[in-house]
Parts: structure tokens; C-alpha cells; sequence
């Protein structure tokens, strides 16, 4: 019993003299949404992981967890981190706001930065991109390409992100062609490539010939190269999928910000903040124009040009859906309308989900 | 427009189909097999891994359903030999699944597919509408079809399936007139692997002819409630997956073309359709209880 003993000592000194050897400077952990191999959100934001590692080396130790489920695993998930000792802890989807929240009360030691939400702490930080600048620019994009006038927008659940998605598309769209059309299938989900293949099929079934999508899988790219339409890639760079289909593709490269704050923690500078960058800082990036005509790329390109200026999309005259003026003529929206928007602008052919 | 819809519906409910039928079978033996999904996701990656590496999607196929087989091999050998718990072995084979498929499948992540190409059936394709929907289409939706009516032939029309069935309602029995309950078991729980494999090929070369993780989505859970929903009887698994795949189609339809109903309420709806028509079919007794499997989920040992 003793010797049992003795021995279940011996090797309790011998674990922790390993973790103690191993031990890197700071601990950064990230709970992701999707599996990290779903080419698209999860994707990005593991290669934002990965970027971490290559950049910090043996000073940073790096872990993460997949495919957990918004609501009460996320808190079980990210609690595990913070007990396991990472120092900052990446949560990295919507849903888990306010089990972030919940569990950074718990740690006030442990550093927590929320992917897109709006709740923060002293420490909590929230982090996001602004995605409709690229969506501005597909959208110009798809009114100069489209023959029928008609985009589909395949479309995962009705949060504000998404619906400024949607309009920053449609803005971008009417300022080519006022008259274009936008037709929108809420999908209920972020990654299942069969309905996202079904709903592109439904979309080009009823004369859309453009296909964009803010759900997470290439599924629906497939369907628009097989159809012969086009469409763009969504988080990742999706060309290899649709060689013949995809104009472009809006990148999120969470890599820049993911040093940024990992740095912070390093330095003992970190504090909560509520980080909204886009084009500019290269936190939202184009990829290559492909398939398109010269004039459209300088167009584009243009655009592109004119947002890293400091430009926003969301500049009146805006009309919403109902008919009312939702910014005068040169009135930027301030960020947080952008950030809490529950209205289509005018031309959306769909009723919001309430 | 209707042609697009249930061209639409038919890729949906082929997968729900092909792997509901195979756990039919292995239910119909008395065996409930809660690893459709595992097995399902397994077929798809190694049908595309072999179908990617070999540029040939009929390997690629047969590659899914040795998967498939394999996954329920273990399977059978846990609870059929060492009599482990159907229902947690089954859930654990999902989770060996999903797991195992995203480790083999990482190098496959961000490369593009081949797709199983369409068989056209000469004269019969070129007639309208008929054609298109009917006679268009790729290989495994045919073989889909021809599962359904070889099940309902084997089960009901010949002596190997009359000893299946009464396997499953009396293993005892079985047993006292000798016949081999483990053995016999054993094979229904292959075939049922071999079919979620295929239908997971469907999946990975049909479909959406990519690998992503976790990209059955559910669609195996969906099989096995087809099995109840279709009360064991092979030709209502299609009448199930068709439902189920056309109201799912439906709702993404409805809301292209624009009538304004709540997307929420659409994606509620074939979930709504199943536990109405489960009320309808509950409704007839003595069906129900003539066509479950009395045996089913119940361990056999045999006492020498």
C-alpha cells in the first residue's frame, strides 16, 4: 500500500515537472462552432490559430475545441478552458455570447474575446470584421454580372450580421442596376452542404443567376458551376470548387488580430475593447477576381479602393423595406445600427423572420 | 418548375432512403443499430478518398460500402459476440465515426470532387417531363429503388427472409428450431452497413461531391426514424424519405419564390409531417404491433 502509494506520488511530481517543462508563456484556446474543416468560418479562424503558433512559436501553446453547439455545451466547453489555465480564450460564433459572458464572471483572471457579439466586461473583449464592405462590393459585382437581374442569397439565421449582410449587398446591387432583384432562403443553419445545395438549386430554379450565401460550406458554389451560374466564395477563398463560377470571395483573416492580442497578453497589455475593422486593416480581404471582365474588376477594385478610404457602404439615402428613411441622403448609419440591424432595406424581395 | 422541385426532392430523399432500408433489415433481425450516422459518415470520406484517388467513382462506391461494412462488423462483433448494449454501442460507433472520418478526410478538406455521372436510359429519358425526373438520373438512386424492392421480396416472399423476421420476433424460438440467431443477425447488420455506407457515398459523390466534416448532418438519425416512421414495412420508407425530402425541398422553394411564410415554421415542417403521420399509422393497432420486431434491441445468448 505504501509503495502504491510512493509511486502515485513519484508520478504526480513526474506530471506536473512535465507540464512545468512544457509550459509556454501564455495558453491561447479557441472554441469553434463548426468542424475546422469546413473550408469556410471554422476554417478561418483555426488558420487564425495557426498563424499564432507559427508566429510565437514555443512562447504561445495553442488548443482548441470543434463542432461544439451553441448554448449549454459552449459554457461547458469554455469553462473547461478556463479551468485547464489558458489565459485567453477565443470564442468565436454569435451563440456564444452570454455563455462567455457567464463564465468570464467565474474567471476574472482569465482574458475572454467573443467572435460578433455586442456583450463585453473588463475582461471580455468582442471582436468582429465588417463583412458587408465585401458584400457591398459582390453585390455591385453581381448587378454588373447577372443577365436576369435576379441574386439568391442563401442565408443561416436572422441576426443583425447577417441582415447587414444582406443589405450591404443589396445596396451595392442597386447601385448598379436599381432595379435588381433579391430573393433570400433562410437555410436555419450554418453548415449542412446538402440544404445549402438545395436551397442554391431552389434559388436558380426560380431564375437567380447569381447565388451568394452566408452559410459556411462550398455546397452551394458546386451547385452554381454545375448549373453554369456564378457565385462568390464565403469566408474562404472557395475557387478551387468553382473554377468557372466564383467572381471572388470574401476572405476573414482573423490572423492579424489573433497575434495582435495573443502579443497583448504577452505584454500584460491586454484590455476589453470592441474591435470592428474591415478592408482597411485587412482583417476582410478579396480574393482574386476571377471569370469577370476588366471593367468589373476596376469597378470593384474601385469600390475596394474607396472603403480602405474610409468610405461605408451603409451612407444614406438608405430606405428600409416599410417605405421609412433609415439614413438622408450622405448620413452615415452609426455602428451600432449597423451592428443591431432587424430591417431589410428597400428591394429585398422577403419578409424578415421575426 | 414542379420538374426542378422533385428533381430537387429526389437527390434529398435518396441518402434517407438507401440507409433507412438497410437498418429496416436490421431491425426486421431484432439488432438496433444507433450507428447509422457512423457508419454513413465513414462511407462518405473513404467513397471520396478512394473515388479522388483512384478517379474512379464506381470504386469509389464500392470503397464506401466496405467502410460501411467494416464500421458495423465491429459493431456486430461487440453486441452480438461479447452482448455489449445496443443502444450505447450504437451511439458510440456515431461517435467513432464523426471522429475517425474527420481524421482520414483532413487531407481531402478544400478538394474538389468528382461527381458520380447520370445515367440516361436511352428513349425513356427523352420523354417529357417523365424522362428527366425518372430516367436521368445517377446510378445509386436506381439501386436506391432496387434495395426497396429486393428488402420487401426478400422479407416477405422468400423463406431466408421469413427465418430474418422471425429472428427478430422470437429469438428463442429461432433458436429451438436451429437456426443460427447470431449468425443471421450478423448479416442483417451488414447489410445495413453496407447501405449507410452507400448512402454516404451518395453523399460525398452525388450530392455535394466534396468532403467537409460532418457533412451527413444529421441525415442518419433522420434514417432511423424513418424505420419507425415506415412501421418496418419497406415500400413506406419511401413514401418517408420522399415526404420528408420533399418537405424539407419545399420549404426552401417556398421561400424563393417569395410567399412570406415564416422560414422558421418551414424548417419545423417535416418534423411536424413525421409526428403526424406517426399519429395516423400509431392510429391502426394491430398493424404496428404485427410489423415491430418483438426482439428488437433485446440481447441473444445462446445457451449451448
Amino acid at each position: 500500500m505504501k509503495s502504491l502509494l510512493k509511486a502515485t506520488v513519484a508520478a504526480a511530481a513526474f506530471l506536473a515537472a512535465g507540464t512545468a517543462a512544457n509550459a509556454a508563456d501564455v495558453k491561447a484556446c479557441f472554441v469553434y462552432v463548426g468542424p475546422v474543416g469546413d473550408f469556410g468560418w471554422t476554417y478561418q479562424h483555426d488558420q487564425g490559430r495557426l498563424a499564432v503558433v507559427e508566429h510565437f512559436g514555443d512562447k504561445v501553446e495553442t488548443a482548441f475545441l470543434e463542432s461544439v453547439a451553441e448554448g449549454p455545451d459552449a459554457e461547458r466547453a469554455i469553462e473547461r478552458f478556463a479551468r485547464e489555465g489558458c489565459d485567453i480564450i477565443f470564442t468565436t460564433s454569435f451563440g456564444y455570447m452570454n455563455p462567455t459572458i457567464k463564465v468570464a464572471k467565474k474567471f476574472p483572471d482569465v482574458k475572454f474575446e467573443h467572435a460578433t457579439g455586442y456583450k463585453t466586461a473588463d475582461n471580455v473583449a468582442t471582436y468582429n470584421s465588417k463583412f458587408h464592405q465585401g458584400r457591398y462590393i459582390i453585390g455591385q459585382v453581381a448587378a454588373k454580372q447577372s443577365k436576369s437581374g435576379v441574386a439568391g442569397y442563401i442565408a443561416s439565421f436572422p441576426i443583425p450580421e447577417v441582415i447587414a449582410g444582406i443589405n450591404a449587398f443589396m445596396l451595392g446591387a442597386q447601385s448598379v442596376n436599381p432595379d435588381f432583384q433579391l430573393k433570400v432562403v433562410w437555410v436555419n443553419t450554418w453548415f449542412d452542404p446538402g440544404k445549402e445545395a438545395d436551397a442554391a438549386k431552389a434559388l436558380i430554379d426560380q431564375g437567380a443567376d447569381i447565388i451568394t450565401q452566408h452559410t459556411d460550406s462550398t455546397a452551394p458554389l458546386q451547385v452554381a458551376q454545375e448549373r453554369g451560374v456564378h457565385g462568390f466564395g464565403q469566408a474562404s477563398d472557395m475557387v478551387a470548387f468553382a473554377p468557372d463560377a466564383q467572381y471572388t470571395a470574401i476572405i476573414d483573416d482573423w490572423a492579424p488580430y489573433y497575434i495582435h492580442r495573443v502579443q497583448d497578453v504577452l505584454d500584460g497589455t491586454w484590455e476589453s475593447h470592441s474591435s470592428w475593422e474591415g478592408l482597411a486593416e485587412k482583417h476582410v480581404v478579396m480574393a482574386p477576381y476571377t471569370n469577370l471582365p476588366a471593367d468589373v474588376v476596376e469597378m470593384a477594385k474601385a469600390t475596394e479602393a474607396k472603403i480602405v478610404g474610409g468610405w461605408e457602404p451603409f451612407t444614406g439615402p438608405i430606405t428600409k423595406q416599410d417605405g421609412t428613411v433609415a439614413a438622408e441622403d450622405g448620413v452615415r448609419l452609426d455602428d451600432g445600427a449597423i451592428l443591431g440591424m432587424n430591417w431589410y432595406v428597400k428591394g429585398v424581395d422577403d419578409q424578415l423572420p421575426q | 418548375m414542379f420538374e426542378a422541385v422533385l428533381l430537387t426532392v429526389i437527390t434529398a430523399a435518396t441518402p434517407l432512403l438507401i440507409a433507412a432500408i438497410g437498418e429496416l433489415v436490421v431491425e426486421r433481425s431484432g439488432v438496433l443499430n444507433l450507428g447509422v450516422e457512423g457508419m454513413m459518415i465513414m462511407g462518405a470520406v473513404i467513397g471520396f478518398a478512394i473515388a479522388n484517388q483512384t478517379g474512379s467513382g464506381t470504386l469509389g462506391v464500392i470503397g464506401a460500402i466496405a467502410a460501411g461494412m467494416a464500421m458495423s462488423a465491429l459493431f456486430g462483433f461487440l453486441v452480438l459476440v461479447l452482448v455489449a448494449n445496443q443502444v450505447a454501442t450504437g451511439l458510440a460507433l456515431t461517435i467513432l465515426g464523426l471522429g475517425l472520418s474527420g481524421m482520414i478526410g483532413e487531407a481531402y478538406i478544400g478538394v474538389p470532387g468528382l461527381r458520380i455521372p447520370e445515367l440516361y436510359i436511352p428513349i425513356l429519358s427523352d420523354i417529357p417531363f417523365i424522362g428527366p425526373v425518372f430516367f436521368q438520373q445517377d446510378a445509386i438512386v436506381y439501386i436506391g429503388f432496387a434495395l426497396i424492392i429486393g428488402v420487401a421480396y426478400f422479407l416477405f416472399r422468400t423463406r431466408a427472409g421469413l427465418i430474418l423476421r422471425s429472428v427478430g420476433d422470437n429469438h428463442g424460438s429461432a433458436h429451438a428450431l436451429g437456426y443460427s440467431v447470431l449468425k443471421i443477425r450478423f448479416m442483417a447488420v451488414l447489410f445495413g452497413g453496407a447501405c449507410a455506407g452507400l448512402a454516404g457515398a451518395y453523399m460525398s459523390l452525388a450530392y455535394t461531391p466534396q468532403w467537409v466534416e460532418n457533412m451527413t448532418a444529421g441525415r442518419g438519425w433522420i434514417a432511423l426514424a424513418l424505420v419507425v416512421f415506415a412501421s418496418w414495412l419497406p415500400f413506406r420508407v419511401i413514401i418517408g424519405a420522399y415526404l420528408f425530402g420533399a418537405v424539407s425541398v419545399l420549404n426552401l422553394h417556398a421561400q424563393a419564390i417569395g410567399l412570406g411564410v415564416p422560414s422558421q415554421f418551414l424548417s419545423s415542417l417535416p418534423y411536424l409531417a413525421t409526428i403526424g403521420v406517426l399519429v395516423l399509422i400509431s392510429a391502426n393497432r394491430r398493424l404496428t404491433l404485427v410489423n415491430t420486431p418483438a426482439c428488437l434491441g433485446k440481447p441473444f445468448v445462446p445457451d449451448r
